[in-house]
């Protein structure tokens, strides 16, 4: 790329002197710093160096570098930048004068060195290609076991499956109908559903491109980028899925046949989202459709089929609780798509978030979090749901740095992390506070006949 | 075994960066700033498969030179500048933990903050498999004070591979 102007304009302001490297008459790189200005006409202009064994050659491209970083002792070091420039010399005045015909470089405040790392992925696999066949051997990236499974499966996501599923449970043993082994069962069988389906959402994305077009992947979106980085091939993938399918579903048979088929409703609608999240044809994510698929898997479905496999028959109430909780983790995808914008668009993943300008997606975000909370009041007051469960609307606290994090760090994929991290806490401790409430109830129940109405 | 002047050695043992030209398949220069770590015998720098291409540039044309340029990046009583010739060679036969057994504890004492990072391998898998490239001088300049504006004095360290 030819260097702009603007770049050569601001070498002075950025970096206090150039290093000229050109090949020696013994065929040996060379490099020398020296002290530079740039002239009027945005020419490089580099003083003189003495010595005849080390004179830059004129009419040879050599390679002009700025360098900066700034120690940090104890630590490292930050501000790094650094510009290349390439072109011919030529003495004039004393000084050497360089007609920079193209240029690269990396200033860490422009763009993230994670960022930077992404864009090397595409070096990084051929480089692993090229040392497997000058080795004989297959040469791959590795990780440890236990950290292996839990970035291809995402497991810290699980929470997003325990909030609805617990749920479910505290409203059937309200409801005098509770088991310990059933509910643990139930908890496993939506685990596997839900990790089958972290699983199955990367190896879709990775055959679609979105991942490798998305290049500033957070810890919270743009998927465990495990078959893009060859640490899990695609088979290998795709067999973790299907296997965590199989237990998931096959539990989930059995719970039916012994609670009641009336479970495979719920059953059924959930694995087809799952499925369908990201699997052709229905592509629900591509369709915009994906925070509603997720917000209903993750809220009403996993909460009644909980309650289902307890109590053997539908009710409002578990459905009702299990509205603000869908809603949240809807936001929870919802916001990690902000980041993923550009990759899903590239990709043609057509997510809210690609779909609507900044000013819409906070909009929605703030509206979607005042009816998550009004509804929880609603209920609560209004005895749908247990009153102590009001409880949750303390969490709504944590709504807000993430409300301010979308206005000042919407294109800003890492300044916008902690907020995501905020996000799922907010699913989370609404989700915890919402249990908490219903343990209160049944606590309340078990140690009177006839609690106060506040505690019921 | 080629000995490096005093002052060059107390510049790499302190210096934060470094510029690491290579020769691409044209055979023209490519300069990288990197870390140069040093064990009083060869220089080390090491390289991340993310950043790879001038590990392919190496294996192509194995010459390379290395400056150390920048005041603030070092911490010596008296400043200078110093570039090394060389020869280098790329290891890679095990990008996982090849460079943690040889170069991490040098690289540790100059950033110590590499430890923090390497903590969270799982989150970086790509930028910790790391090739290490081996340098051997076989010549050198200094520039006492850092001027380069006065001829640098120069070290024969050893007989020119051809």
């Amino acid at each position: 790329m030819k260097p702009s102007p603007e770049l050569l304009r601001g070498l002075p302001d950025r970096f206090e002197h150039a290093v000229i490297a050109f090949v020696d008459a013994d065929g040996y790189p060379l490099s020398v710093a020296t002290g530079f200005r740039v002239d009027e006409r945005g020419v490089v202009v580099l003083d003189a160096v003495a010595g005849d064994e080390v004179q830059p050659p004129e009419g040879e491209e050599v390679n002009v570098v700025f360098s900066h970083i700034r120690p940090q002792p104890g630590v490292g070091y930050d501000e790094r930048r650094y510009v290349s420039l390439w072109g011919e010399l030529r003495r004039s005045n004393g000084h050497l004068e360089l007609a920079s015909r193209r240029e690269q470089h990396w200033d860490e405040e422009e763009m993230t060195f994670f960022e930077l790392s992404e864009r090397g992925v595409p070096q990084a696999r051929r480089y692993f290609e090229q040392v497997s066949s000058e080795t004989g051997r297959d040469v791959r990236p590795r990780l440890s076991l236990g950290w292996l499974f839990l970035r291809t499966t995402r497991l810290p996501f699980l929470s997003a499956t325990f909030v609805p599923v617990l749920l479910g449970i505290a409203v059937a043993a309200l409801h005098d109908s509770f088991s310990w082994w059933l509910a643990a069962i139930t908890l496993v069988a939506a685990a596997c559903v839900h990790l089958a389906l972290n699983v199955a959402n990367d190896i879709f994305d990775t055959l679609s491109g979105a991942d490798e077009a998305n290049v500033n992947p957070t810890q919270f979106s743009g998927g465990s980028r495990v078959i893009l980085y060859g640490l899990v091939r695609l088979r290998s993938m795709v067999l973790l899925s299907l296997g965590l399918y199989a237990v998931g579903i096959g539990i989930g048979i059995a719970l039916a046949a012994t609670r009641g088929w009336s479970l495979l409703w719920v059953g059924v609608a959930g694995a087809l989202i799952s499925v369908f999240y990201t699997a052709p044809p229905l592509r629900l994510v591509h369709r915009g459709l994906g925070e509603i698929a997720v917000g209903l898997g993750f809220g009403p479905i996993m909460t009644l089929g909980a309650y289902f496999v307890l109590a053997r028959e539908y009710a409002l109430e578990p459905l009702l609780v299990s509205l603000p909780v869908g809603i949240l983790i809807a936001l929870i995808l919802y916001v990690n798509e902000v980041p993923d914008r550009p990759g899903d668009a590239a990709a043609g993943k057509r997510t809210l978030p690609v779909r609507l300008s900044k000013e819409g997606v906070i909009r929605g975000y703030e509206l979607a979090v005042a009816v998550t909370f009004a509804l929880i009041a609603v209920f609560a007051v209004s005895g749908l749901i247990v009153r102590p469960a009001i409880i949750a609307l303390a969490a709504l606290v944590l709504a807000l740095p993430v409300r301010r994090a979308l206005r000042e760090s919407y294109e800003n994929p890492y300044a916008l992390m902690p907020a995501m991290g905020k996000n799922i806490q907010l699913h989370l401790v609404t989700g915890l506070l919402l249990v908490a409430g219903y343990v209160t109830a049944i606590i309340a129940d078990a140690v009177s006949d006839d609690p106060p109405s506040f505690l019921s | 075994m080629p000995l490096l002047p005093e002052p060059i050695e107390a510049l790499l043992e302190t210096a934060l960066v470094s510029e690491l030209t290579v020769l691409d398949s044209r055979d023209r220069p490519v300069t990288h700033p990197l870390i140069p770590l040093y064990d009083g015998e060869l220089i080390y720098l090491t390289s991340s498969v993310l950043f790879s291409k001038k590990l392919e540039h190496i294996k192509g044309n194995s010459r390379v030179s290395l400056s150390i340029s920048d005041p603030n990046a070092v911490q010596v009583e008296r400043f200078a500048r110093a570039t090394i010739q060389g020869d280098a060679t790329v290891d890679d036969s095990d990008l996982h933990s090849g460079w943690e057994e040889r170069v991490l504890p040098l690289w540790r004492k100059k950033e110590p903050v590499i430890d923090m990072f390497l903590g969270k391998r799982v989150a970086l898998p790509l930028f910790f498999e790391r090739a290490i490239i081996e340098m051997r001088p076989r010549r050198a300049f200094l520039w006492e004070d850092g001027r380069t504006d006065r001829p640098p004095q120069v070290f024969e360290l050893v007989e020119a591979v051809r």
